[in-house]
């Protein structure tokens, strides 16, 4: 009844922000790759928040982009507003965050994986895999078409038996309307993947023409735009504004007379929700005493007079929707084009999971994404990228590409989802990142292009201007610790900083510790002609200005890694280690760690524990040396 | 680079003689920073000298010191050993004085692990070194445990949460920029972090044998009369000052003796018994012994073996209910008759010593135990927290010279994310005293308290 559509090295199923970067990081890598979507108008869709970046998800952008990924370039293309947070907070924590044109970003998508090498683009409901002794070899679809491939890579999204509920109601349903992926949710169950429920949900969307902006406040974006990707020194593009509101004692007076007939406490949804990203009823019923909350109305795009309303996402019925919302300041005559919703959707459990996102259960199926119970477009993309790295290595029998936490913010997720595991939808956040004075947005392509280029997926355009930035940065550093100021010359600059005048001569390297002074004003007393500009003369200032706070952080790194590097064999039976407590060796066995370090952060293995194992790898490494 | 480790390598009760051994790269250099002799010093030779604490000068011990090169040595790094000569004490505080100067303690087995990890022990040995280190583990939990049930567990872990707030506070303001939450103020930050570190400096400064030394371990001997209290009090002090005689009840007061135990002061309290009597005299004894018995670090409980149990043992013994007490069998020469089994199913958590003053047998077992229990930390501190563990002592020095570093940068208002770094660390520090160490419970707490949403 079946028949045969096409052979090929990788087929990604879902084209959300994971599947795109898992398609093009396979063709890129030479692979021949095929992206299936439900519907190709939501190629890159982003059926939530218009914006990309933001606190740790700004960090997973640009280490996308140092990779050789497309998330950072494609934001650079369709963002129409860009803010550099957290200025007023050390450099590890500056995150880029970007409004995007929904409508442009999804174009530019497309263009790109339809313009790609080696990757064909589907339209098509996969409704099952097809696995052969333990190992994934094809995809059927909804028509029966079969297709085979080396790899597959599942990246669901939220469409995985999607079900929307809005008040009273709840439907079978894809986010925003498109079809949900019911066959596919069953298959995977019968394939025997361990399968679990979360949830999430959006605010409504509003026209723009119905609200009073002179009620709100205006939040610009940077005067200075500082682009996501590395390729792009500099942008100048007009930005739009969003707009900042409240809600008030009558908004969350008509939220409460109406909570029981929110499907959130209905009873109804099984699913568990995020709890960095509650509902509008959430917030009401948990902070009580909270007299107003916050909203930011957002563009959704430049072709579109529709805004999303942030902060106020809800599973309360549309009725009440359009209730609270014209209590809000601005939005007293507003009209609603797309009511808030709560989504369930079927994802796997990440502790099934190995490092490089291969299903443990079946060889050669990789996962990806909000099916790997992250939530965010920004660890989607991220973990798409490492799924479609990973699916070429497999296929090539070549070493697995693991970053690890001292690495990435990548490496982070991804350590927490398949090692810890998580019971709700995961966000990234800087706090999750221990070595965070390293792992910055500044100095993403310091740490990872070098990695993407031997893996074949950054261009040789990008290497060489990585190559030539590295270089500058280092010149100028060496030209600064090299070149003395006198007192005389730096005292009426110092003074109208507010800075203490020098008694001795010393170095430019030197005043540029002192927080008061930038590279940029340092123009004042060094007219150099061949200064830094751009990201260059942003990871120099890091470099300089916090070279003691890095070191320190560099050397716990070094002890980290000490453990990290100590690998675990997978084929260890963790049962039949003497000495190992009951609880590790469940643990263990369950998890397969790759390596002593990552054993020691499984919750229930104590460091009792790891030292058995200690003990364990150097028997077995001198017992291995006594045979040879 | 492994750490350096340190710990007296011999066993108690050798006549205050003892030798602490250290393993690592800094082995060399943290001698050097102590001993007097370090000029002489050369590659597997004894040398002699005075350990002096180079903060204050005060000189400690006078030691022998030999310094072995690697890799020709039992764990294959650089080692030294220190022969101490003088008392428990200064063999304490040399210990102390050589963890200050950068050694972390070892772990029980530690040295042992080494050597095979290093390649120095013999495959067939591995077995052996995971008993080692599962022996510690299952004991040394239960040491913990002990430890820490108490007043010093909970004021960690009080501690702790203090910590948790300035941190949720700090992660909600990186973490959250747009949302609508007050600032942090550093003031406020700075304030909290030097109560929270004043506290953890006077944890230090009570820390280890502190109190006991200055005040006494005051130990209360327990049991009905003619048990043996008088005898094993005479024992211990080594001459006869209790009246000792047969007829129950001669001891009628609660008797005090200030004595010296390997060089613990102990204030030793014979009581008389807590059995009920309608004489007044008795009462009134009865009534200070209840008070001594419910004052003192240590109880140890007398019972005759050659006596069946009666209805006063069995009132002791619920009497003392879950305190920590020693369980002394006494009359161990004469033929048993009482049910001690029952006994030691009765009060798992007694230690138990079976002994025999007409013989003089189990007073060396029991002064053992004294000094274990003392420096092992396994002493009931109620008014007074005890830091008695060189572990725990270690983990709170290093916290306290974290949340230094953090004040540092507060007041200079550096950047929170920096001043995060060095919070979070004296956080973890802390969890390891407790057991507690899951970064989760920041981001649970940041959930909980603030209202935040995209």
């Amino acid at each position: 009844m079946g028949y045969e559509l096409g052979n090929y090295d990788v087929i990604v199923v879902g084209a959300g922000h994971a599947g795109c970067e898992a398609a093009l990081a396979a063709a890129r890598m030479g692979k021949k790759t095929l992206i299936f979507a439900i519907n190709l108008e939501s190629i890159a869709m982003m059926p939530c928040n218009p914006s990309i970046g933001g606190t740790g998800k700004g960090h997973l952008v640009r280490e996308i982009d140092a990779l050789g990924g497309e998330m950072g370039i494609n934001t650079d293309k369709a963002f129409i507003q860009s803010k550099m947070l957290n200025t007023r907070k050390g450099p590890a924590v500056h995150s880029l965050r970007c409004q995007a044109d929904k409508q442009l970003y999804h174009t530019e998508m497309k263009k790109t994986l339809e313009s790609t090498e080696n990757l064909d683009v589907k339209q098509a409901e996969v409704t099952d895999i097809i696995v052969e002794n333990g190992k994934v070899t094809g995809v059927i679809t909804m028509t029966n078409a079969i297709y085979r491939a080396k790899a597959v890579i599942l990246a669901t999204g939220t469409f995985l038996r999607g079900k929307i509920f809005i008040g009273e109601s709840s439907f079978m349903s894809g986010p925003n309307g498109l079809a949900p992926s019911v066959i596919l949710a069953d298959n995977l169950k019968k394939h025997g993947l361990s399968m679990r429920r979360f949830k999430t949900g959006t605010p409504a969307r509003v026209l723009a023409q119905s609200l009073d902006y002179s009620k709100m406040k205006e939040e610009k974006g940077d005067e200075h735009i500082v682009p996501f990707s590395f390729m792009n020194d500099s942008l100048e593009k007009e930005q739009i504004s969003c707009w900042l509101t409240y809600t008030n004692e009558n908004t969350h007076d008509i939220i409460r007379r109406n909570f029981s007939r929110s499907a959130l406490f209905g009873g109804e949804i099984e699913g568990i929700g995020p709890r960095y990203c509650p509902s509008i009823e959430d917030k009401v019923n948990r902070f009580a005493d909270r007299k107003k909350h916050q909203t930011f109305i957002e563009p959704e795009g430049l072709d579109t007079d529709e805004m999303y309303v942030q902060g106020m996402s809800t599973s309360l019925p549309e009725d009440v929707q359009l209730e609270f919302y014209k209590t809000i300041p601005g939005l007293e005559n507003v009209r609603i084009t797309r009511p808030a919703y709560a989504i369930e959707y079927d994802s796997i459990d990440p502790l099934t999971l190995k490092m490089n996102l291969e299903s443990r259960a079946i060889e050669n199926l990789f996962c990806a994404g909000q099916f790997n119970g992250s939530s965010g477009y920004e660890e989607a993309a991220a973990q798409g990228l490492m799924a479609g790295i990973n699916a070429v290595l497999k296929i090539d029998q070549k070493n697995p590409f693991i970053l690890d936490r001292s690495e990435a913010y990548i490496g982070v997720l991804i350590d927490d989802l398949v090692v810890k595991g998580t019971n709700e939808p995961y966000r990234i956040m800087t706090s999750r990142a221990e070595y965070r004075l390293v792992l910055r947005q500044d100095n993403a392509d310091t740490r990872l292009t070098e990695k993407g280029y031997q893996l074949g997926l950054v261009s040789q355009e990008r290497y060489n201007k990585y190559l030539q930035k590295k270089e500058a940065v280092e010149k100028e550093i060496e030209r600064l610790e090299n070149t003395e100021v006198l007192p005389t010359e730096a005292e009426e600059f110092l003074i109208s900083l507010g800075s203490t005048p020098l008694k001795n001569k010393t170095t430019l390297a030197e005043l540029l510790k002192r927080p008061e002074i930038t590279y940029e004003n340092l123009e004042a007393i060094d007219n150099y002609p061949d200064r830094l500009t751009g990201h260059a003369a942003t990871q120099l200032q890091v470099q300089i200005k916090y070279a003691g706070y890095i070191d320190k952080q560099l050397s716990q790194i070094e002890k980290f890694k000490k453990l990290e590097n100590k690998k675990l064999p997978q084929d260890i039976v963790y049962g039949e280690i003497e000495g190992l407590r009951i609880e590790a060796r469940q643990k263990l066995d369950a998890i397969k760690p790759v390596s002593v370090g990552q054993a020691s952060r499984i919750s229930g293995v104590s460091p009792a524990d790891i030292n058995v194992l200690l003990i364990y790898l150097e028997r077995n490494r001198r017992s291995g040396n006594n045979e040879n | 680079m492994e750490s350096t480790i340190a710990a007296i390598s011999t066993a108690y009760g050798e006549g205050g003689i003892g030798i602490i051994r250290i393993s690592g790269e800094k082995a060399k250099e943290i001698l050097c920073g102590i001993f007097t002799g370090k000029d002489n010093l050369e590659d597997r030779k004894m040398i002699y000298g005075h350990i002096k604490d180079p903060e204050n000068g005060e000189i400690i011990d006078e030691v022998m010191a030999v310094y072995m090169k690697a890799p020709k040595t039992y764990t294959k790094e650089d080692i030294v050993e220190i022969n101490c000569h003088g008392s428990t004490v200064s063999l304490r505080k040399t210990l102390d004085l050589v963890l200050r100067m950068g050694a972390v303690p070892a772990e029980r087995g530690e040295f042992t692990k080494r050597a095979f990890l290093n390649g120095r022990l013999d495959l067939s040995q591995a077995e052996a070194v995971i008993d080692l280190i599962r022996a510690k583990t299952d004991k040394s939990f239960d040491v913990a445990m002990d430890q820490l049930s108490g007043h010093l567990s909970s004021k960690i872990k009080e501690l702790r949460k203090s910590l948790t707030d300035v941190l949720v506070d700090i992660t909600v303001n990186i973490d959250y920029p747009d949302e609508d939450i007050e600032e942090i103020m550093y003031s406020d930050m700075y304030n909290s972090l030097s109560q929270i570190n004043d506290e953890i400096v006077k944890l230090i400064s009570s820390a280890g044998t502190g109190r006991i030394i200055n005040e006494g371990l005051k130990v209360a001997i327990i049991g009905r009369p003619n048990v043996g209290k008088s005898s094993l009090m005479n024992a211990l002090l080594k001459e006869d000052r209790a009246i000792v005689t047969s007829i129950p009840g001669t001891t009628r007061d609660t008797i005090e003796e200030k004595i010296s135990v390997r060089d613990i002061p102990v204030i030793l309290t014979d009581t008389a018994g807590i059995r009920k009597t309608d004489d007044q005299i008795e009462k009134i004894g009865i009534e200070k012994s209840k008070a001594s018995f419910n004052n003192a670090d240590l109880i140890i409980f007398m019972v005759d073996a050659s006596r069946t149990l009666d209805d006063e043992d069995m009132e002791i013994a619920s009497y003392i209910g879950e305190r920590k007490a020693i369980l002394l069998i006494n009359k161990t020469d004469l033929a048993r008759e009482a049910d001690t089994e029952f006994l030691i199913k009765m009060m798992p958590q007694c230690k138990v010593i079976e002994t025999s003053m007409t013989e003089e047998r189990g007073i060396d077992e029991l002064e053992d135990e004294i000094e274990n229990l003392v420096y092992g930390g396994q002493i009931r501190q109620e008014e007074s927290l005890i830091v008695s563990n060189a572990r725990h002592l270690q983990l709170l020095r290093d916290a306290s010279a974290a949340l230094g570093d953090a004040m540092k940068m507060t007041e200079m208002e550096e950047a929170l994310d920096f001043i995060e770094v060095d919070v979070k660390r004296a956080y973890d520090l802390l969890g390891e005293i407790t057991g507690d160490s899951v970064a989760d419970d920041i981001i649970n707490e940041v959930f909980k308290r603030f209202c935040l949403g995209k």
